[in-house]
């Protein structure tokens, strides 16, 4: 395959803070993290798969303007952006490990038709759902 | 490094924390247009009573349960809840609860005197007039419609556990359950009291206090 999807990013509100959750609480590696003055680019990926990486981007200056800056924020606190999804092997076990480790979760590991899930956030707000599919 | 998960990292703006009448005034209507007036710290503890509501929605959530779990006091809780999310607390439990009992009716043979009490309803009644309230119908006739366009309940399991091997009670198989539940969510934008008020010409007055 010549072509595929190799960053998408998350806004978060604090990279240091999104940094450690990623790397120290789920397991992610960092890829890249290099700044330009107040720009930081900062992407993380999961040890399972190298060829795709999670941006971890705040949004602000000079991106962004400050009052649109602070609308996204917003947003982000509320829950309000798109649902994300981590496929585990065992989602009772990485719950239980997630847990000890102080993740947010949101729903405890559920049977639904032969698939497991369970719900969790980062500290900015995004929401994760994180499903063991039926075999 | 912090990861503290209610510690906001940025600075607050001063007028976060004490607002102004003229911004409640602009959104009592509940259609803020000004995405900036909460801050982005407070919104992450309203979310997260949100999701608490989410999670048990079958449990009470009092205010002052609610406004701990936010760490507002009582007094800003249903109002910053309400700007931030649109309706106020309890209208927003209602369809949690009203969504879960439909895909209760959909998908298991529970009695619908049961599927009100694992939905929270302390009596039937209240369960029935509040279903017909949000959504039109009375929980037998949702039940009925549903088997007659062929959901067939997910074996003898609960829905909460899916029944394993059964399959999704939809071509929206390959959309994650959970998210499926939430599309399926009932809109409530008017109070269920004065709804209920307004079609029946109601002289009587609710019994049932909306939380503002």
């Amino acid at each position: 395959m010549s072509q595929s999807v190799e960053v998408v990013g998350l806004y978060v509100r604090d990279q240091d803070e999104a940094l450690a959750f990623y790397v120290e609480k789920l397991g992610f590696r960092v890829h890249t993290d290099v700044r330009n003055g107040d720009y930081r680019w900062l992407t993380v990926q999961h040890p399972e798969q190298p060829s795709f990486q999670l941006g971890l981007f705040t949004p602000g200056p000079p991106v962004l303007d400050a009052a649109t800056a602070q609308a996204l924020r917003a947003i982000v606190a509320k829950g309000a952006m798109p649902p994300l999804v981590l496929n585990v092997d065992d989602c009772r076990a990485t719950y239980d490990r997630l847990l000890a480790r102080g993740v947010e979760f949101t729903q405890e590991p559920v049977d639904r038709y032969g698939n497991v899930d369970a719900g969790f956030r980062d500290p900015s707000g995004n929401g994760w759902k994180m499903i063991q599919a039926r075999r | 490094m912090p990861t503290s998960n209610t510690t906001p990292t940025a600075p607050l703006p001063a007028k976060a924390t004490s607002r102004k009448p003229s911004a409640k005034a602009a959104s009592s209507d509940g259609l803020s247009n000004d995405l900036a007036s909460q801050d982005p710290g407070l919104l992450r503890r309203l979310l997260r009573a949100k999701d608490r509501m989410d999670a048990a929605s079958h449990e009470d959530w009092p205010v002052p349960r609610l406004a701990r779990v936010s760490d507002v006091s009582e007094a800003h809780f249903a109002r910053s809840f309400k700007e931030a999310f649109g309706v106020p607390p309890h209208r927003y439990l209602l369809t949690r609860r009203i969504e879960r009992a439909k895909a209760l009716l959909r998908d298991t043979d529970l009695p619908i005197t049961e599927i009100a009490f694992q939905t929270g309803w302390g009596s039937l009644g209240t369960f029935g007039r509040t279903f017909r309230d949000i959504t039109g119908e009375s929980p037998g006739a949702v039940r009925a419609r549903e088997r007659a366009a062929g959901h067939e309940p997910a074996g003898l399991a609960p829905a909460r556990t899916g029944g394993h091997g059964a399959k999704p009670p939809s071509d929206l198989g390959r959309v994650p359950a959970c998210i499926v539940s939430a599309a399926q969510r009932p809109g409530l934008t008017t109070a269920v009291s004065e709804k209920r008020r307004r079609e029946a010409g109601d002289i009587n007055g609710s019994t049932e206090k909306e939380i503002p």
